[in-house]
């Protein structure tokens, strides 16, 4: 019910690129300087990601997950390793350029939605555009009201954040991220607010994504059955990979076994 | 401008804010305006006094004459005959009378008052005053040569001593000698420093040397000379000067012992003053206009840190740091020109009103309200200006935040 959504125009670069890897991250660092401590979030994470990937990633809280994801998505930069996004190294860029990548190449859902206070849906889903290069203003309009129709809030347009449910909410930032086109749509335990139906409307919706439009998706999750949805796990733990597999369970006990060892 | 309708629709979401915001800057620029207001009123009053006294008048005093810093004493310089020759040998002058100063009470009958000013003149006075009488005559060469002892009296001395008879025949005494009153003055109302110009008796300058006086020199305080017309008041000047060094014996490269002053220089020394005192009150408003600058700052600074997770999440979806930087730089200059254009609009009201008070507590002044439009534009830019330097630091600080950590804000 949710979606009947129709193919994004992807990116031409992006279409050439799809036997190459999209995202290329080697031996990514991050290290948080509180002064007293220094607390290493990342501990060297080497991970390819191809276009149309659907990607799981799970791990017990403080392992690092947020920490890589904001890095992907180009909100955070690494301490030290190499992060290329479509053959491009996205550490050296400049504040604008990575704002530009963030608008352009990547939708970011997060777990408490972060839309604009008291601004209306059509508003908040517009904002991308807003920073987007001469869309005109009935243009903008046009393509939101379409994007909040897809995802099934075409009737809340002149809502607030306030006067929607959590659902909504999350749907309107999903109309949000998508409405550039991105070509990597990523979710940091986008259902992690929401209630176990809704969750599963918002993953199906990340799912018609992924394989109707052929977006690629990375999902941050602590629910098994969704990480079941992805078709690649990712298993993180004190900032390093430890299991790479399509495979839930096997990912799922390794982060248990593990745990285990760890605590005799 | 896309940044300018996200700056509009971001002040249109907190208006409380966003008036608490201007006040400062309105209160600045209502004072400057009507500082400035009320000085060019002020100005123009000046001026028009002094199109009142005619604006091509020539006055020549007597100096002491000064040698090598010392000053030489001895008798004014400056005489009737001097006076007599620059009316009749200067082209330029049209008109000269010599003024001669008097003091003392009038009596008449059992009244007796004290006149703010008493003249000795010459016949030309009236011209060159450009003061018409109201009744009765003024007195002739005649009157002049004979020490007649007959006056002129201003409005004033009408009221106190006369009451409603007529004055025109009477006699009045004047230090004890018996003076017939033949002309009585319009009403000239007061002048530039507030004094009343009515309050005036005219004599012959020569009744007053010998008769008041008792004196036989003809040495006069001052003469007072009047020019064709304005475009011949510097001939009007160098032929003066050079009649009275010629008349005086002065060589070149001694000092003179007369000046020679037109009352456009006068008037602009005044208006220089005026000026300042203007630009002194206006300097005054424009501190507060700082201080509500620094309001805005302030209150934009406040903004910044409460909209953090506007900030980041703007910049999550690709708002680039210049973007935030416009969009409160933005704001702060529309809340400062919205606040300039207010406080403009106060300011000519509260001028309006303060020269309404100016008026009406100071009765006979006739202030005009001066509302200017370079100053109104000046303002609007000022405020403008103090938007872009007040709102510059907040808004760099905004787009200085981190993404990350403006969503994780709470
Ligand atoms: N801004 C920060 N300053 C200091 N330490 C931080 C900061 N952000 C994260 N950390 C630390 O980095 C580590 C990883 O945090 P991260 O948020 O990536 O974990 P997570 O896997 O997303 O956990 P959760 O499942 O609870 O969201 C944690 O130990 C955390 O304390
Ligand atoms: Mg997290």
């Amino acid at each position: 019910m949710l979606l009947s959504m129709h193919r994004f125009a992807c990116d031409e670069r992006d279409e050439a690129r799809i036997s190459m890897a999209l995202i290329e991250l080697r031996d990514i660092r991050k290290i948080y300087d509180l002064g007293e401590v220094q607390v290493e979030a990342l501990r060297g994470v080497s991970l390819d990601i191809h276009q149309g990937e659907h990607l799981a990633l799970v791990g017990p809280s403080g392992s690092g997950k947020s920490t890589l994801m904001n890095m992907v998505g180009c909100l955070d930069r690494p301490t030290s390793g190499s992060y290329r996004l479509a053959d491009e190294e996205v550490g050296n860029l400049t504040a604008d350029r990575r704002a530009r990548i963030r608008n352009r190449r990547i939708g970011f859902v997060f777990q408490n939605f972060n839309l604009l206070a008291r601004t209306s849906a059509l508003e908040n889903v517009e904002l991308p555009l807003l920073y987007a290069a001469s869309v005109s203003a009935r243009e903008r309009r046009r393509r939101a009201i379409a994007m909040l129709e897809r995802v099934g809030l075409g009737d809340r347009l002149g809502h607030h954040p306030g006067q929607l449910s959590g659902g909504q909410q999350q749907r309107v930032a999903i109309a949000r991220a998508l409405i550039n086109e991105p070509s990597l749509l990523m979710g940091d335990e986008p259902t992690g607010n929401l209630d176990s139906r809704t969750s599963r409307e918002v993953i199906e919706l990340f799912q018609r994504l992924n394989e109707d439009n052929g977006i690629t998706v990375i999902l941050v999750t602590h629910d098994p059955e969704i990480a079941r949805n992805a078709k690649r796990i990712i298993a993180l733990r004190d900032g390093v990979i430890v299991q790479d597999t399509p495979d839930i369970d096997l990912a799922w006990s390794s982060l248990h076994s593990q745990e285990q060892e760890v605590e005799p | 401008m896309l940044t300018f309708r996200v700056a509009i629709r971001a002040l249109a979401k907190n208006k409380m804010r966003a008036g608490l915001t201007i006040l400062g800057v309105v209160i600045g620029i209502a004072a400057v305006t009507t500082m400035v207001s009320i000085g060019q009123s002020a100005s123009q009053m000046v001026q028009s006094q002094f199109e009142m006294l005619g604006t091509n008048v020539i006055v020549v005093r007597p100096a002491s004459r000064r040698s090598g810093g010392v000053q030489i004493a001895g008798m004014p310089s400056l005489t009737a005959r001097d006076v007599e020759a620059i009316r009749t040998e200067c082209p330029s002058v049209m008109a000269a009378t010599a003024m001669v100063r008097a003091g003392g009470q009038v009596i008449y009958g059992n009244t007796n008052w004290s006149p703010s000013e008493m003249w000795g003149v010459g016949p030309d006075y009236l011209t060159v005053r450009n003061w018409p009488l109201r009744h009765g005559g003024f007195f002739t060469e005649r009157d002049v040569s004979s020490a007649a002892k007959v006056c002129v009296i201003g409005q004033t001395l009408v009221r106190e001593l006369f009451q409603t008879s007529d004055p025109l025949g009477q006699t009045i005494r004047i230090a004890n000698i018996p003076f017939e009153v033949i002309g009585v003055l319009e009403p000239k109302g007061v002048n530039l420093f507030g004094q009343e110009q009515d309050n005036i008796v005219l004599m012959p300058y020569t009744t007053v040397r010998k008769r008041l006086q008792g004196s036989e020199f003809d040495h006069v305080h001052l003469a007072m000379v009047s020019a064709r017309s304005m475009q011949q008041m510097s001939d009007a000047q160098n032929e003066i000067t050079h009649l009275l060094l010629e008349r005086h014996r002065i060589h070149p490269g001694e000092p003179a012992d007369f000046e020679v002053q037109n009352t456009d220089e006068f008037a602009r020394v005044l208006g220089m003053i005026t000026g300042t005192m203007t630009m002194l009150l206006a300097s005054i408003a424009g501190i507060s206009l700082i201080v509500g600058g620094v309001g805005i700052m302030n209150i934009m600074l406040v903004s910044v840190t409460e909209r953090t997770r506007e900030i980041g999440i703007r910049m999550a979806v690709g708002a680039r740091p210049k973007d935030i930087l416009r969009q409160f730089l933005i704001e702060a200059v529309l809340l400062s020109c919205i606040g300039g254009l207010i406080g403009f609009a106060l300011g000519v009201a509260a001028s309006t009103g303060l020269t309404m008070l100016i008026n009406t507590l100071s009765s006979g002044s006739e202030w005009q309200v001066v509302i200017s439009v370079p100053a109104g534009i000046i303002a609007f830019l000022f405020a403008a200006a103090v938007g872009i330097f007040f709102g510059y630091y907040p808004a760099r600080r905004a787009s200085r935040l981190d993404p990350i950590e403006s969503l994780r804000y709470e």
